[in-house]
């Protein structure tokens, strides 16, 4: 039975290209910004994710972990292909594939059928269980569960199956990592405290991050002090493997008994405090040895920051090496100082990435002009206005928070910057405001390789002027009328 | 059809079910008791569905299947060019199926076309309070931001089906309030066993709501068509559609690549459908079929063998002008493909594949891989149905491996049993076996290539699968020491 709206049958209409134009510069001006900012309900083009995304991501970090959706199948699908396409590598991931009558009985059967095929096919030496909405909604007792699916002999002894509640209705992708994260140390270390007993090593939690090439800089820079480490929740090996004809399920991760003895630690050390806000608070209560929490270290100030806590934590003083990789990187951000001073940028992303960005843009005298989280909380934002305050160069910045990239397309248009930083969902927002847009966000699909070249530390730095300035120099390049168009730049 | 039985040298029916019993080997009891019906090797000449299909994922074994949301979303709705598309409830269904499938569009972006992720982004409090009242606010919105949107739809995800909300009466009252067309799609990711239910849900909302409610501006012509189950994944439907105005019809709606909603509402006027992806729009088809008199055909537009057979079969439904144009544009053509052929087939010659993907590709690119002289060793599909398999058993080898909603671990085996040169299949699998050294193409998204069908298609498609298992990177995988 057609036309269940009661619609009046009329003739196809169609858009007159004056129409169309009409529309199209419509969007662009001031008037349909503050239509577009008093929305209410509608989101679009949104800079965040749902929980689980997050919490498989954290589950790829240890050694021979197998992430498991309790959930709908599609939920499953989805989470691997978003990472699968961002960093070209294999995300081996398993599901309960709940249906309908899951909805009636609750997920248990299927929970507990899944982790039987899942560990007979893929002998994991974790599964970390993490939900999507549907067990949420019908309150499935994923406690009591496992207890049953261990006291059936399903989950065999020795098998540690942590678990967290990621509803998709809550939280960012970002909260489901630090879910994922807390419930797998929490596993691992139970009963694992031993008084008097320190490894000497330092515990280093990244946060939600997916530049692979960031780990592997991190553990270049602990391994440059000298200093014993854990990197914990290690995604470098998982998410950027060799190509050698063979294919391994488990390629990476922080081995399980030194994830464990991480309680017994001489320090702990987080560069994620947004994105392991929960984990951190535990570890603070939980672990030996002392704890600190520090931001990001993207920019020399904050990898300057970086090397002293870390010196201050092992006893290690800050190696040559390292200094001159500052002095270098110095050098690098003087050399093309004059290419990125004074430019205005659109940031947005998540919470410690965002500050990175501003931290940077700062240090290099360009102006991150528009900084917007699609999420936000008020300690960011007040964390954000803080340090765009301290430098001349955030005058007249603008923090906006819960807002996406369809307020961002507004913004671009009606008060223009010179470029933009975030992940690939920016470019139909830059394309048409005809700046570039440098993708150092997650995900990044339209681009190779991005992800293994490391943003923080003093490389970071270098890396980042780099592009950045060599980016501006090819515009001109492409835009100079041949009267301008010279050999010297 | 292919009307002899094909055979591949090596594979009998004995060593094929050998294989499947070797990787049936791992499960456990119950889990080998599921798997076993839906792996077998083809029967070619039975013309019958040789594996069970369209049942329960098998928890914990590592599915490539996805939701009734994304068969929605990602399939039937959200190719539509000119309407809002709403993935209604939490953030992440319509985030992470926003722009992945590559249906391209025409239009500009947030003004006449709308590929962007709206989304309700449901919190707690809709979860607890329910999200109908939020529903009716940001329809209302999305009519002021976008008023060159001819339509709004409403695509449900997990939550609003367990919470009970009821978007059908808030889309009917905003229908009226709007004046536009608000269609609610009750297409829940757990409703189901796969994207296939996604499909047949979306197909029935276009039969509820939307179609008979445009009239077509323009008189009707005996060469009306729609061209249905084409997703213009890489340009498809621009490739397809210029191929049949070529031989004289006219397209008078796409469904749903770079589609107009307008012009699908109208479909009931067109003389007759083709249809490519029969498995995710026969529904209707069929209905077309029984309530308006307007006959389907089914074709295939990969490859020339199967361009050439579809177009004659399409000219059998119209007069004499369509089947001298069709000669016509077969002679013109031919030439051109056997230029493509000739180049590539020699770097090709009896190189083997296999397949693992969704709607038609496992059986409608069988011949365009023929035609390049390579052969298909292994078949199946993540959501078909039992006759999808009847389709594909004449166009498969006689006793090679089909296989219904595989496993990773299925996958892993039968690659490694079989070493195909080539392998088709999504995003999912690509660098499991890229890792293993073996080429890959991605079949869903044409690997950011395309476009794959008609004449246009193939000579892309050849150059890429020459690409890819020809690439000298390969050659690199073992090192000298």
């Amino acid at each position: 039975m057609a036309n269940n709206l009661g619609l009046t049958v009329k003739p196809v209409s169609t858009t007159s290209p004056e129409e169309e134009a009409r529309v199209a510069a419509w969007i662009d001006t001031v008037e349909y910004k503050e239509k577009n900012f008093a929305r209410q309900a509608l989101v679009i083009n949104p800079v965040h994710a749902c929980q689980p995304l997050g919490a498989e991501l954290a589950a790829h970090g240890f050694e021979g972990t197998l992430p498991f959706v309790h959930g709908s199948q599609g939920c499953a699908s989805y989470y691997r292909s978003t990472l699968t396409r961002h960093f070209r590598e294999p995300a081996a991931a398993v599901c309960s594939s709940m249906t309908e009558d899951g909805a009636v009985f609750g997920g248990q059967n299927n929970l507990h059928e899944g982790l039987e095929n899942a560990i007979a096919l893929y002998h994991p030496k974790m599964i970390a269980v993490f939900t999507s909405c549907m067990p949420e909604i019908i309150g499935d007792d994923l406690t009591a569960y496992l207890k049953n699916a261990r006291s059936k002999g399903i989950i065999p002894k020795a098998l540690p199956v942590p678990f967290a509640n990621t509803p998709s209705f809550s939280g960012t992708h970002v909260t489901g990592y630090d879910a994922m994260l807390l419930a797998i140390l929490q596993a691992l270390t139970e009963g694992k405290r031993v008084e008097d007993r320190c490894t000497g090593k330092l515990n280093f939690l990244t946060g939600f991050d997916t530049n692979t090439g960031n780990y592997r800089e991190y553990k270049r820079i602990l391994e440059a002090f000298g200093a014993p480490y854990t990197l914990l929740a290690d995604i470098s090996e998982t998410f950027d493997s060799p190509l050698d004809g063979t294919y391994r399920l488990y390629p990476g991760g922080t081995p399980l008994a030194e994830a464990a003895d991480a309680i017994n630690g001489k320090a702990t050390l987080t560069v994620g405090p947004y994105s392991t806000a929960k984990t951190f608070a535990w570890v603070k209560d939980t672990f030996a040895g002392a704890h600190a929490a520090i931001p990001l270290p993207m920019g020399v100030q904050r990898t300057d920051a970086f090397l002293m806590k870390v010196a201050e934590l092992t006893g290690k003083p800050i190696p040559e090496s390292l200094k001159a990789e500052r002095g270098r990187a110095v050098d690098a951000m003087t050399d093309a100082h004059q290419y990125l001073h004074g430019k205005k940028f659109a940031v947005y992303g998540d919470p410690d990435l965002l500050l990175g960005y501003v931290a940077f843009l700062l240090e290099m005298g360009a102006t991150p002009w528009h900084v917007l989280s699609s999420k936000g909380s008020k300690k960011l934002e007040k964390e954000l206005h803080a340090l765009l305050d301290s430098s001349p160069y955030g005058k007249g910045a603008q923090v906006h928070m819960g807002r996406d990239l369809w307020h961002l397309r507004s913004l671009l248009m009606t008060d223009p910057v010179d470029a933009v930083i975030g992940d690939t969902h920016g470019k139909f927002a830059a394309h048409d405001a005809k700046v570039p847009l440098f993708r150092y966000g997650f995900p990044i699909y339209d681009r190779v390789g991005r992800h293994r070249i490391p943003l923080v530390g003093y490389a970071g730095v270098v890396n980042m002027v780099t592009e950045l300035a060599n980016a501006f120099i090819d515009l001109r390049d492409a835009t100079d009328d041949d009267r301008h168009f010279e050999m010297m730049r | 059809m292919s009307s002899t039985v094909k055979k591949v040298e090596g594979i009998t029916k004995e060593s094929t079910q050998q294989m499947i019993d070797r990787a049936l080997e791992a499960y456990p009891e119950k889990g080998r008791q599921k798997r076993a019906p839906h792996l077998a090797p083809n029967d070619a000449s039975a013309c019958s569905a040789c594996v069970k299909s369209n049942r329960k994922t098998v928890p914990g074994v590592m599915s490539a299947r996805g939701c009734a949301f994304a068969g929605a979303k990602g399939v039937v709705w959200g190719p539509i060019r000119d309407m809002v598309h709403v993935s209604h409830g939490p953030v992440g269904c319509g985030w992470y199926s926003w722009g992945t499938r590559r249906n391209l569009v025409s239009g500009k972006n947030g003004v006449t076309n709308f590929a962007m992720q709206f989304t309700s982004d449901f919190q707690e409090k809709d979860i607890v309070y329910g999200g109908d009242k939020k529903l009716a606010v940001l329809l209302k919105e999305a009519r002021e931001l976008f008023p060159l949107a001819k339509g709004i739809s409403v695509l449900s995800e997990c939550p609003v089906g367990l919470i009970g909300d009821d978007i059908n009466a808030v889309a009917k009252k905003a229908t009226t309030d709007l004046d536009l067309p608000v269609i609610p799609c009750n297409c829940e990711g757990f409703r189901g066993v796969s994207q296939s239910l996604g499909h047949h849900i979306s197909n029935d909302t276009i039969r509820d709501y939307l179609i008979e409610t445009r009239e077509f501006a323009e008189p009707a012509t005996p060469y009306d068509i729609a061209l249905i189950g084409d997703y213009n994944i890489g340009g498809d439907v621009w490739s397809a559609k210029a191929l049949l105005e070529e031989i004289g019809l006219n397209v008078k709606a796409t469904w749903t690549g770079d589609g107009e909603m307008e012009r699908i509402a109208a479909t009931h006027r067109v003389k007759l459908n083709l249809i490519h992806c029969y498995r995710s729009m026969n529904y209707m088809c069929k209905v077309m079929e029984e309530k308006y008199g307007i006959p389907f055909v089914e074709f295939n537009f990969f490859g020339p063998t199967k361009i050439k057979e579809s177009l004659r079969k399409i000219a059998e439904r119209f007069d004499d002008r369509i089947q001298s144009n069709v000669e016509k544009v077969i002679a013109k053509y031919d030439p051109l493909m056997q230029q493509v052929i000739d180049t590539y087939r020699p770097r090709l010659e009896g190189k083997k594949v296999m397949l693992y993907v969704g709607g038609l590709r496992p059986r409608h690119t069988v011949s365009a891989y023929e035609d390049l002289g390579m052969v298909v060793v292994g078949s199946g599909y993540e959501f078909a149905h039992h006759d999808d398999y009847e389709r594909t058993s004449p166009e498969m080898p006689d006793a090679t491996v089909i296989y219904d909603d595989a496993s990773e671990h299925e996958l892993e085996q039968f690659v490694d049993e079989l070493k195909p040169d080539l392998i088709g299949s999504g995003i999912k699998e690509k660098y499991v076996f890229q890792k293993m050294g073996l080429p890959f193409r991605q079949m869903h998204s044409w690997d950011y290539s395309g476009p794959y069908h008609g004449y246009q298609g193939f000579p892309i498609f050849a150059r890429d699968v020459d690409m890819a298992v020809n690439s000298p990177t390969w050659k690199l995988v073992k090192s000298p020491f």
